[in-house]
């Protein structure tokens, strides 16, 4: 059997991973991340349009701030977050972004002086401040009060990455690439590593660590098309999922993006709209404006992705083989800016449409996006249930973004994530001596080796490719933008039955070394567990709140749904999770409960959430002379790691 | 797009290293075409219902993290974002990009490769002062024309393909190649690197880095990010020259 011990293990090589990495081995503690491909290439690097953090520094940030960000930030949420969690973000997330230019990211910078932009349709000249130049500029984002979506070009997730990776090389910090975690170690409650198939040996390796981190990323791959990378495919939450230990958070917090292509379902960044970009039905109509006349094409992503379909289901939208669509027009953005700024945009838009976006419309629609839900952390990024075991990035539900995130605040999480609870793992690493029985090791290595060889010996059976495919069409069919009683419980039946399915998949190609038929069959039945996390946490939550929507619960009711969804599943034999509540306490909220300003609100309130309100009033009463700093600190106290405390400095601010 | 669907002719390269006794040989597949079909849908439909131990490698599939290089029809380029219907008459040879460690079929270790590279070139920003940098001030300025012409640079996404395309790599198997070159000069454009030409130097002034080059200029022809490789080692070896 072989081993390898190390303090940390971190398994996924994208942006959150490698932060951890770092803040672990600037501690002084040995981490090895495990990634399926080389770090450079995970899914972080598709983040196109940008980075949140509230500098301020371009003229239309002027005022900006971590309270504008923190309120953005909740509102996105439909106050489904753990606005504790929010606050350390934003708070933190200045720190991060210089933290990353003194690493190498080229940020877009400030221009002093006149440059002219598409403001709602028009061309409009701003007057960027001389004082600035050179300061990390940003673009318009939805779902935000001011534009402060730090950018490079379109590739920002790429230029984070490349820097964060180049860091991590600096730092001697070994990438163990083409390794898959297929089942966490645990012994007592205590997470102490995990079983690794080596993907091009077969090889199975037990890794053995103090601490142990998810940063797998999303579960996007559940559903048959998705923005996300091919590997998204959840598997990091799966094996937490699998211990019966940790629990998982907000599973059913599913985001749909409302433009990718048609119909390879590719991104194309926010930052089309937020630079000015307007989407048009079959008539060339610009519609969102009838719907969302304050906020129009840049309301945030899961009330744009509805107003769309509700517009193509009224017949709006243009008729393809692929189905109906809508169009994206930035064509009035102009070729130098598109060549500048959307670069990628326009490359996806020529390679796999064969149209030039400065002349044609884009065939967008909304398509699956981002997981909300996954493991579920404490602000440390510890599970709250199974010791030594974290999770950082878009695996983790740390929860800054309930039910639906803000564009922008993905990479920002990552980074910031990684600063956080990096820090507490160092900590974790220090506070605890690594307590494992050889024993304990043995018995999930045998246990893994035993599905391996059940699965190359099984001469009849189930084809996993197609396992995966009826799975992916059941989530897009019925676990979609919006959703219904009826059609979920239907879900949830069906997958019932691949469940069990899955139990049998047989091979044809039976060989235990590099082998993408058998890393399918060890994942499908992982991914069908998660996606019933999914499709039975949507049933049972009636309401609709963020980018869940129920047709049939159509109202926020926080009366009965301020709460947080934990999934288990301890029963192997069952065909469904386990599922629990934790409430949301609104007595404790920066934030309490109010309206996010979209259509009609119907929100059914909590008893508490008028209390909050008179008490927050309260306290700013008896407080008069209190500063923002201090004011955030009665309403909301925080233990963010020491080094991140400090008042981040603005032009023309200072530190106020 | 004609609604007529093709029948397209794959001859794929097909070889498992760690298999005992395989040999390497060309296997013909066929596949019906679909409209907009990318060779990342033509791959995974012959892995799912024909082959399924066919080794590839696909991450984005959106032509954006390099990882799916590959030679089609004699030309190294990313096989994801490259439409079937580009080959008139329907026949498509892929074969591995040389120059890497094969793992089998079409999948190749560039991320060994990168690695190397990367620790090679040292590629990461050289200040002593950076890890005293206090995060809560505003950053250092940049001028915006400088932080533009540093992306320009960094766009590389390491598919490989210079390397494929290389033919003094061929020759030389510590040629650093086109991505290193690029690296090395996005960082010598970069305010926040400190180090010298003299420094730079003793990475890559020697025959297995620019002056190695034989200005075949495969790089530049098949670069996939169209990024500037003729420039930047011309103006590299400027450069290195005045030094000594």
């Amino acid at each position: 059997m072989k081993v390898i011990y190390t303090d940390s293990l971190i398994i996924g090589g994208g942006l959150a991973g490698l932060r951890v990495a770092i803040a672990a081995k600037q501690r002084g503690y040995e981490s090895i991340i495990l990634s399926l491909i080389p770090a450079k290439r995970s899914h972080s690097a598709a983040a196109q349009g940008g980075m949140q953090a509230s500098l301020g520094a371009c003229v239309k940030g002027d005022g900006d701030d971590e309270d504008v960000h923190f309120g953005d930030t909740v509102k996105g949420s439909d106050w489904g977050c753990d606005q504790d969690v929010a606050r350390m973000f934003v708070n933190t997330a200045p720190k991060a972004i210089r933290q990353l230019a003194t690493w190498g990211v080229p940020w877009s910078r400030v221009q002093g002086g006149d440059r002219d932009v598409v403001i709602n349709g028009e061309k409009v000249t701003i007057t960027e401040k001389h004082e600035a130049q050179g300061l990390i500029t940003a673009r318009d984002f939805g779902g935000t009060k001011k534009w402060r979506t730090c950018f490079t070009s379109d590739g920002t997730g790429h230029t984070m990455l490349y820097a964060m990776d180049n860091k991590a090389i600096q730092m001697e910090i070994p990438v163990h690439e083409r390794k898959e975690a297929i089942a966490l170690i645990h012994e007592d409650g205590v997470c102490n590593g995990a079983i690794v198939r080596d993907l091009i040996t077969g090889e199975l390796i037990a890794y053995v660590a103090k601490a142990t981190v998810i940063a797998t990323g999303g579960y996007g791959r559940l559903y048959s098309v998705s923005t996300n990378s091919v590997i998204s495919e959840g598997i990091g939450t799966a094996i937490a999922l699998e211990t019966g230990i940790a629990t998982l958070g907000n599973m059913e917090a599913v985001q749909f993006h409302p433009t990718a292509i048609v119909p390879v379902g590719i991104l194309t960044t926010e930052g089309c709209r937020g630079d000015g970009g307007l989407l048009l039905d079959k008539d060339g109509y610009r519609f969102m404006p009838d719907y969302e006349p304050d906020k129009k094409e840049l309301a945030s992503r899961d009330v744009v992705s509805r107003r769309m379909t509700e517009h193509m289901r009224k017949g709006k939208g243009v008729s393809s083989r692929y189905g109906d669509h809508l169009w994206l027009d930035i064509t009035l953005l102009g070729r130098k800016h598109i060549e500048k700024n959307l670069r990628e945009v326009k490359e996806i838009c020529e390679y796999f449409l064969g149209i030039d976006p400065v002349k044609e419309y884009i065939p967008v629609r909304p398509t699956q996006h981002y997981s909300m839900g996954g493991v579920r952390t404490k602000p440390t990024g510890e599970s709250p249930t199974l010791k030594g075991l974290f999770s950082a990035g878009e695996s983790a539900c740390w929860d800054m973004h309930g039910f639906n995130r803000l564009g922008g605040n993905s990479v920002a999480e990552t980074v910031v994530a990684g600063m956080i609870v990096g820090e507490y793992v160092a900590d974790h690493c220090a506070a605890n001596p690594l307590k494992v029985s050889t024993a304990t090791i043995e018995h999930f290595m045998k246990k893994e080796e035993k599905k391996i060889t059940d699965l190359l010996v099984r001469d009849y059976g189930e084809n996993p490719f197609e396992l995966k495919a009826e799975m992916q069409k059941i989530m897009m069919d019925d676990v979609g933008i919006f959703r219904n009683g009826e059609d979920l419980a239907k879900a949830v039946e069906e997958l019932k039955v691949l469940n069990q399915r899955a139990k049998n998949i047989a091979l044809r190609n039976r060989i235990s070394s590099s082998n993408p038929e058998l890393v399918e069959a060890i994942r499908v039945p992982k991914m069908i567990k998660l996606a019933q996390c999914v499709a039975y946490g949507a049933l049972l939550r009636t309401e609709s709140r963020g980018a869940h929507a129920r047709e049939d619960y159509p109202e926020r009711n926080d009366r009965d749904w301020l709460k947080r969804t934990l999934t288990t599943w301890t029963d192997d034999s069952s065909d469904l999770p386990e599922v629990a509540y934790e409430d949301l306490d609104v007595m404790r909220m920066e934030m309490p409960p109010g309206s996010r300003g979209y259509g009609v609100d119907n929100t059914v309130h909590h008893p508490d959430t008028e209390k909050r309100v008179a008490q927050v009033e309260e306290i700013k009463k008896a407080n008069p002379t209190a500063d923002r700093h201090e004011m955030q600190e009665l309403l909301n106290p925080l233990t963010i790691p020491e080094k991140f405390k400090g008042k981040n400095e603005r032009i023309g601010r200072g530190y106020k | 797009m004609s609604d007529q669907a093709r029948i397209l002719k794959f001859q794929i390269f097909r070889y498992n290293p760690l298999k005992p006794g395989d040999k390497p040989r060309m296997v013909t597949y066929e596949v019906t075409e679909a409209p907009g079909m990318t060779i990342f849908i033509a791959l995974n439909d012959i892995r799912e219902n024909q082959d399924p131990s066919l080794q590839f490698d696909f991450v984005c599939r959106a032509g954006i993290c390099g990882s799916c290089g590959m030679v089609v029809n004699g030309r190294p380029d990313l096989a994801c974002r490259t439409l079937t219907s580009k080959f008139p008459d329907g026949e498509i040879k892929l074969l591995p990009l040389p120059g890497f460690e094969l793992i089998g079929d079409l999948s190749v270790n560039t991320g060994k490769f990168m690695r190397a590279m990367s620790e090679r070139v040292e590629s990461w920003i050289h200040d002593i002062n950076a890890d005293e940098v206090n995060y809560e001030k505003l950053e250092e300025r940049m001028d915006p024309e400088v932080a533009d012409q540093i992306y320009e640079l960094e766009r590389c996404v390491e598919c490989g393909c210079c390397v494929s395309a290389c033919a003094t790599k061929r020759m030389r198997p510590d040629f650093l190649s086109a991505v290193g070159f690029m690296r090395l000069a996005r960082y010598s454009l970069d305010p926040r690197d400190k180090r010298t030409d003299e420094e730079f130097y003793e990475i890559i002034g020697d025959d297995d880095g620019v002056f190695g080059c034989m200005t075949l200029l495969g790089c530049e022809d098949y670069c996939p990010k169209d990024l500037p490789h003729q420039t930047q080692i011309a103006y590299l070896r400027r450069k290195m020259v005045q030094v000594r």
